[in-house]
């Protein structure tokens, strides 16, 4: 029974993980489902949470492809919870969980362009019902890249070959990975800061750091913020627009408003 | 007779908006998954080889943020929707309509979507979850899904609504408005977040004295990085991954050689 539910699970984040839509392939709601399904959900729960901060940057970008916390978050919960691993080494194992599951789903991505192909064929014959086969086709593929290693490693994690083989790695190295943890999530946030690309606008990312360096606001007090600075940052963005558009039709004379507002009053 | 596209078929293809990336494949993209999602209405407004070459036209290279291609799919389901009752609308403005949106929307919807809301929730959900508690998960799956299942559904009735009208939108002012405001906040909460949730202690001892009042006083490396600047590690370490991955180093590539520091560094006693 516990078999068929964690194939269904490993399954759904398979695909989720190409899809990319409604994040059941995140670790933290990766994890919590294999957890529950493996009757552990809390260390499902407090491992995905761990694991999330590390993969907070793994995104799907243009082309690019983010390392796959599918197979990582199922995988990694299984050793935790059925093989008696510590969430340390299961945060450790994820990592090259996450490589072995890009090379999977670049191996799936491959296999799809036949697919591709397949469904021109259909397009010719006019056949809408071989072009959504075509689809799904692929989709299935993704569930099962996922679902068999995640079955494989089930049924293997709780023999002693697999514990011992865990057991035997030197503390410098499972003490190391832990204190690595700690930061390891900088990679993460250097993505996110690179993806937004803007130099003009570090000095935001200045005033976060300073703020919660030097105060105790949480998160949603940097939300709110945030959402001022990014009020009063558009407000300076429609004035110069509006200076420039003055100064462009050269009749405003000495007349420079800061927005539409204050015209009426100045007038 | 004019052909008209129903409630039915709009409905339809925002289920089908949920699945644009599952065959994903490295030569055309999101190409079967696009087509797929317009099958409801191409079969609707067309028959015959009319259908055959629109299917043939969707089957061409997609690839763009996946939530913000709902809009896409709405504006080209108007256009064919026209074509099909005659309008002169040729095939190369239909895919150039789709390439043109491509880029620009891609470009909202990457730091909106992956680049803010995403890493912001999980954040959020995973700071919980750290806790044992499931409400952690459930802050990041429901907040997440609410906005993104909006985004497809609003994004396929209003692309529709406006059909070529929309693209005329998009290079206003607004759109750019909406980008640079997104990133000011998604940076404030980075930087807090590089301060709040990363840990570094270097217990390196610099000085060990017993100090006039007999207390036994250690000064660590630790101790001197607070008294300056509290987080400055993970701040340099940051700006360390930012320069590294815009040079096109793999992430899993600085992923293991931050383990590797890690773990040497707590070999010789400079972290723990």
């Amino acid at each position: 029974m516990t078999i068929i539910l964690l194939f269904i699970v490993a399954a759904i984040t398979g695909m989720a993980s190409v899809l990319d839509e409604a994040q059941f392939h995140r670790p933290v709601v990766a994890c919590t489902m294999t957890g529950a399904v493996l009757g552990d959900m809390t260390t499902g729960i407090i491992l995905g949470g761990t694991l999330e901060m590390m993969a907070l940057g793994w995104m799907n970008v243009g082309a690019a492809m983010a390392p796959d916390a599918a197979l990582a978050s199922v995988v990694s919960t299984i050793l935790v919870i059925v093989g008696h691993q510590s969430i340390g080494a299961g945060i450790a194992l994820a990592v090259p969980l996450a490589a072995a599951g890009q090379v999977l789903t670049i191996f799936v991505r491959t296999i799809t362009v036949f697919f591709q192909h397949l469904a021109d064929k259909y397009a010719e014959e006019g056949s809408c019902r071989g072009i959504e086969m075509c689809h799904f086709a692929g989709l299935i593929l993704q569930a099962l890249r996922v679902a068999i290693p995640a079955i494989a490693i089930y049924l293997v994690a709780g023999t002693d070959t697999v514990n011992n083989a865990l057991n035997s790695i030197p503390e410098v190295i499972t003490r190391g990975l832990q204190v690595a943890g700690g930061f390891i999530v900088v990679v993460g946030y250097a993505m996110v800061i690179n993806l937004m690309n803007a130099q003009k606008l570090m000095v935001y990312f200045f005033l976060g750091f300073l703020l919660a360096v030097f105060t105790d606001i949480n998160l949603i007090g940097f939300g709110a913020i945030g959402a001022i600075c990014a009020y009063f940052h558009i407000k300076g963005m429609q004035t110069e627009i509006h200076i420039d558009e003055v100064a462009a039709s050269g009749g405003g004379g000495a007349k420079i408003e800061g927005d539409d507002i204050d015209d009426s009053e100045l007038m | 007779m004019e052909k008209k596209v129903t409630k039915d078929d709009l409905f339809w293809m925002f289920v089908r908006s949920n699945f644009l990336l599952g065959s994903f494949n490295f030569e055309r993209m999101q190409a079967i998954g696009f087509c797929v999602s317009m099958i409801p209405i191409l079969k609707r407004v067309y028959t015959g080889d009319d259908l055959k070459a629109a299917l043939r036209r969707h089957l061409e290279f997609f690839n763009t943020q996946p939530f913000v291609a709902a809009a896409i799919m709405g504006i080209i389901g108007a256009m064919e929707e026209k074509k099909a009752n005659g309008a002169d609308i040729s095939e190369a403005t239909l895919s150039g309509v789709k390439v043109g949106l491509i880029g620009p929307l891609a470009g909202v919807g990457d730091p909106i979507f992956w680049g803010t809301l995403r890493p912001v929730l999980a954040a959020l959900g995973a700071g919980v979850a750290l806790t044992g508690s499931l409400i952690g998960p459930m802050i990041f799956f429901i907040g997440f899904n609410a906005i993104r299942l909006a985004t497809h559904w609003y994004g396929v009735q209003y692309g529709y609504e406006k059909g070529t009208a929309l693209v005329e939108n998009i290079g206003g002012n607004q759109m750019h408005f909406l980008t640079e405001g997104a990133s000011v906040l998604g940076l404030l909460v980075m930087g807090a977040l590089v301060a709040k949730w990363t840990s570094v202690n270097m217990p390196l001892v610099i000085s060990e004295y017993t100090n006039s009042a007999g207390e036994h006083v250690v000064t660590t490396l630790q101790s001197i990085l607070d008294s300056l600047m509290p987080s400055i590690v993970p701040l340099l370490m940051t700006f360390a991954c930012m320069f590294l991955l815009k040079k096109g180093v793999n992430a899993l590539t600085v992923i293991v050689g931050l383990f590797a520091i890690g773990i040497i560094g707590y070999a010789v006693g400079l972290m723990a």
